[in-house]
C-alpha cells in the first residue's frame, strides 16, 4: 500500500485534538489542542513536568493517546503510525545516541536503518559531522563530548531522513548562551529549507525568538495560543518589580498598580510586588501615582517577564514550581547560516 | 547547514508497512552494532571463553569417576552436555543484556523510526551467535586437550556447534520475553537464571537419567528439548547420524520461536 497525499493545499503539519496522557492518578496530558501550519516554528512553553514531553511522545508515537485524535500532515498517528515515523525526527530531552560508539559510528548505523547504503551512509555521516562541527571529534568516545556536543550529535541523527516535521525537545536546557544562540540558527535554517519544527521550552525568550506561534501549558492544559507579539500584549513585555518600605502599604500599592495598569498584581514576602507592564514607559506613572498616595518604596525594578509572571499573567495564580526563571540572553544572532558550528 | 530543500510531506512515497527484506536489512544493522559494540569492550566476551574451559575441566575431573568409571569414558557424554549449557547459559545472558539496552534513550529514539519493530531485539540475539560458536569452539577445544576425540569427525564438531547455535538462539526469544516484561536488569536476570537452570540441569546434559527419581526422570527424557539436543549431539559425535532427537529439539526450538516472537515484540512496541 504505497499512500500519495496528492494535494498542494496547506495541510497542517500537526493537528490534534483533545490529546489526554494519564499516568496513574496524575493526568500529564488534559485535552490538549494543537495546531501547526506547515513552515512554521511553534513553540511549546509550560515549567517542567507541564506535559510538554508526553505531548511530543504522542505524536511521535512513542506513547498512545488515552483519548483524542492527531494527525501529522494528515496521517493519523494511531493507524498509520509507519508513515507517520517517516515524517518525523525526534530529538529527546536526553541525547539518544549510543554512547559506546562514536559520532560516526552512530550516524552512519542510523542512516543505515533508514535504508542508506554503506557508501551513502558515510557520505551523509560526513556531511551531517562536517556541518555540525563534529568532523575534528568524529572518532572520539562519546564520554569525551560536552553537553553540546551530544546536543549536536543528537540532532544531526534525527536530520538523516531530512523529515519534514522535527520535535525538539528542551534543545537548549543546560547550554551555555553561546551555544544556544546556535542552536536558534540551525533551528532557524532547518524552517527555512522547509521543515516545520515543534519545539519545547521553559525560556519564554526562546520562544520569542523562534516561534511563529506559542502554545503556553500548564499542568496537561493549554492555558495561551498565541503569536509572540499576542502573548507579549497579554502579558506586557517588561515586569515591574517593587518593595515598598512598610508592609502594611502592600495592598494599597497592589490596588493602585491594578487599577493604572489594568492587571493582576502579585505579592510576595508581603511587602514585595510584581505586574506586568507592556510598555516600560508606564514606570513613571506608576511612581507618581505611588509617591501621590504616600507610599514609600524601598527598591524598584523592571525587567523581562519570567515564566513565573506569564503563568501569574495567564491563569492569576503563580504555578511555576522548579522553574529557576532564569531567561536567556535575547540577543539575536546574527551568525551566518554557513559553517555555524564550525 | 546544508540548502537541500525538505521534500513536503505530500510529495513523499509513504507505506505503512515494513517489507520483509527491510526488517532482515535493520536486523543484520542492529546485529552488527551489537558486535561492534562488543569488540570495543572484549571483557563482554570472558564468560563465553572462561565458563566452557572451566565447566569442562570441573565436570569431568569431578564427575567422570563416579558416572563413566574413568575421565576419557565420561568425555562424550560430559563434552556435548558442556555444549549445551554454555549456550544455554549464553541465551539467558540475553535478558539482562536487552533490559539494559531497552531502558536507554536509544531505545525511544528506535521506536519513533520507521524501522522494523523486530529489529533491534533480533539483531541484539543475532550477533549472540558469534558468543555461542565462541564458547562452541573453545568447549570442543578443551575436551580435544583432555583426551576428547569425536569418532565422526571435525566436521561433525562443527554441525554440532551449528546446531546448539540454533538452539540456544530460538530459546534466546524466551529470555528476551522476560527481559520486555520485568521491570530491572537484576529481574531479568534472575528471572533467566530461573529457567535457565532447571532446563539445563534436569537434563541427561551431565549424568544418565536412569537413577534419577522418576518425575525428573520423565522431564529430563521426554519434555526437555535440551536433554534432546544433548542426545542429537552425542549422536551426531559418535556416528555421524540425525536422530529423532535432533528433529525433536529443532520442533521444540522452533515452537518457542512460534511462541516468543510475537509475544516479544508485542511487548516491546506497546506503548504505555
Amino acid at each position: 500500500m504505497t499512500i500519495t497525499t496528492n494535494s498542494t493545499d496547506c495541510v497542517l503539519a500537526v493537528e490534534a485534538h483533545g490529546l489526554v496522557k494519564q499516568f496513574g492518578a496524575n493526568r500529564a496530558v488534559d485535552g490538549v489542542d494543537l495546531e501547526i501550519k506547515t513552515g512554521t516554528i511553534c513553540g511549546v512553553l509550560g515549567p517542567n513536568g507541564a506535559g510538554k514531553t508526553t505531548v511530543i511522545n504522542m505524536l511521535a508515537t512513542l506513547l498512545k493517546p488515552d483519548a483524542g485524535v492527531a494527525k501529522i500532515f494528515g496521517h493519523d498517528i494511531e493507524s498509520e503510525t509507519q508513515i507517520v515515523r517517516q515524517l518525523i525526527g525526534l530529538t529527546g530531552q536526553f541525547a539518544s545516541i549510543d554512547e559506546e560508539l562514536s559520532a560516526t559510528e552512530n550516524l552512519r548505523m542510523f542512516a543505515r536503518l533508514l535504508g542508506f547504503s554503506h557508501k551513502d551512509a558515510k557520505v551523509k555521516a560526513d556531511e551531517l559531522l562536517d556541518e555540525f562541527g563534529l568532523t575534528e571529534a568524529a572518532n572520539r568516545p562519546l564520554s569525551k563530548f560536552s553537553g553540546g556536543m551530544r546536543r549536536r550529535l543528537d540532532l544531526a541523527a534525527s536530520l538523516i531522513s531530512q523529515p519534514p516535521l522535527i520535535f525538539l525537545d528542551e534543545p537548549t536546557t543546560g547550554l551555555d548562551p553561546r551555544t544556544r544562540a546556535k542552536m536558534w540558527q540551525t533551528v532557524r535554517n532547518l524552517v527555512q529549507n522547509g521543515s516545520t519544527v515543534l519545539l519545547t521550552t521553559q525560556l519564554l525568550d526562546e520562544a520569542d525568538q523562534l516561534a511563529d506561534d506559542i502554545v503556553v501549558i500548564d499542568k496537561g492544559r493549554v492555558v495561551a495560543n498565541n503569536t509572540p507579539d499576542g502573548l507579549k500584549k497579554s502579558i506586557g513585555t517588561a515586569s515591574l518589580q517593587l518593595t515598598v518600605k512598610n508592609p502594611d502599604d502592600a495592598e494599597l500599592a497592589r490596588a493602585i498598580i491594578g487599577n493604572l495598569l489594568q492587571v493582576n498584581v502579585q505579592i510576595a514576602k508581603t511587602s514585595e510586588l510584581s505586574a506586568p507592564m507592556d510598555s516600560a514607559d508606564k514606570l513613571t506613572n506608576v511612581l507618581d501615582a505611588l509617591k501621590d498616595s504616600g507610599i514609600q518604596l524601598y527598591e524598584v525594578n523592571v525587567t523581562k517577564p519570567t515564566l513565573d509572571e506569564v503563568f501569574f499573567a495567564l491563569t492569576g495564580s503563580g504555578s511555576v514550581g522548579d522553574n529557576d526563571n532564569e531567561l536567556a540572553y535575547s540577543g539575536r544572532s546574527n551568525s551566518d547560516s554557513k559553517g555555524l558550528w564550525r | 547547514m546544508t540548502n537541500t530543500l525538505i521534500i513536503p510531506a505530500s510529495e513523499r512515497r509513504l507505506n505503512n508497512y515494513v517489507s520483509m527484506e527491510f526488517t532482515f536489512k535493520n536486523t543484520l544493522t542492529f546485529a552488527y552494532r551489537s558486535l561492534v559494540k562488543g569488540f570495543k569492550n572484549p571483557e563482554s566476551f570472558a564468560d563465553v571463553v572462561i565458563m566452557p574451559v572451566m565447566f569442562t575441566l570441573m565436570f569431568t575431573y569431578l564427575f567422570g569417576g563416579a558416572i563413566s568409571g574413568d575421565v576419557t569414558a565420561y568425555l562424550p557424554i560430559i563434552v556435548p552436555g558442556i555444549l549445551m549449557q554454555t549456550c544455554v547459559t549464553g541465551s539467558s545472558n540475553a535478558a539482562s543484556q536487552l533490559r539494559e539496552d531497552m531502558d536507554k534513550n536509544t531505545t525511544s529514539r528506535f521506536k519513533s523510526m520507521p524501522i522494523a519493530r523486530i529489529a533491534p531485539l533480533a539483531g541484539i540475539l543475532t550477533a549472540d551467535l558469534v558468543r555461542y560458536a565462541i564458547a562452541g569452539v573453545i568447549t570442543f577445544a578443551v575436551g580435544a586437550l583432555i583426551g576428547y576425540r569425536p569418532p565422526a569427525g571435525l566436521f561433525a564438531v562443527l554441525a554440532c556447534i551449528l546446531f546448539m547455535s540454533l538452539i540456544a538462539w530460538c530459546l534466546s526469544w524466551l529470555f528476551a520475553f522476560i527481559a520486555m516484561k520485568v521491570k530491572s536488569v537484576a529481574a531479568a536476570s534472575s528471572g533467566a537464571m530461573l529457567i535457565m537452570f532447571p532446563m539445563a540441569f534436569l537434563s541427561n546434559a551431565f549424568a544418565p537419567t536412569e537413577t534419577m527419581p522418576s518425575a525428573i526422570r520423565f522431564f529430563a527424557e521426554h519434555i526437555n528439548p535440551l536433554s534432546k539436543a544433548v542426545s542429537a549431539t552425542r549422536e551426531i559425535l559418535a556416528y555421524g547420524t540425525l536422530s529423532s532427537d535432533f528433529y525433536f529439539a529443532l520442533l521444540g526450538s522452533l515452537a518457542i520461536l512460534a511462541v516468543f516472537i510475537p509475544l516479544t515484540v508485542r511487548a516491546y512496541g506497546k506503548r504505555r
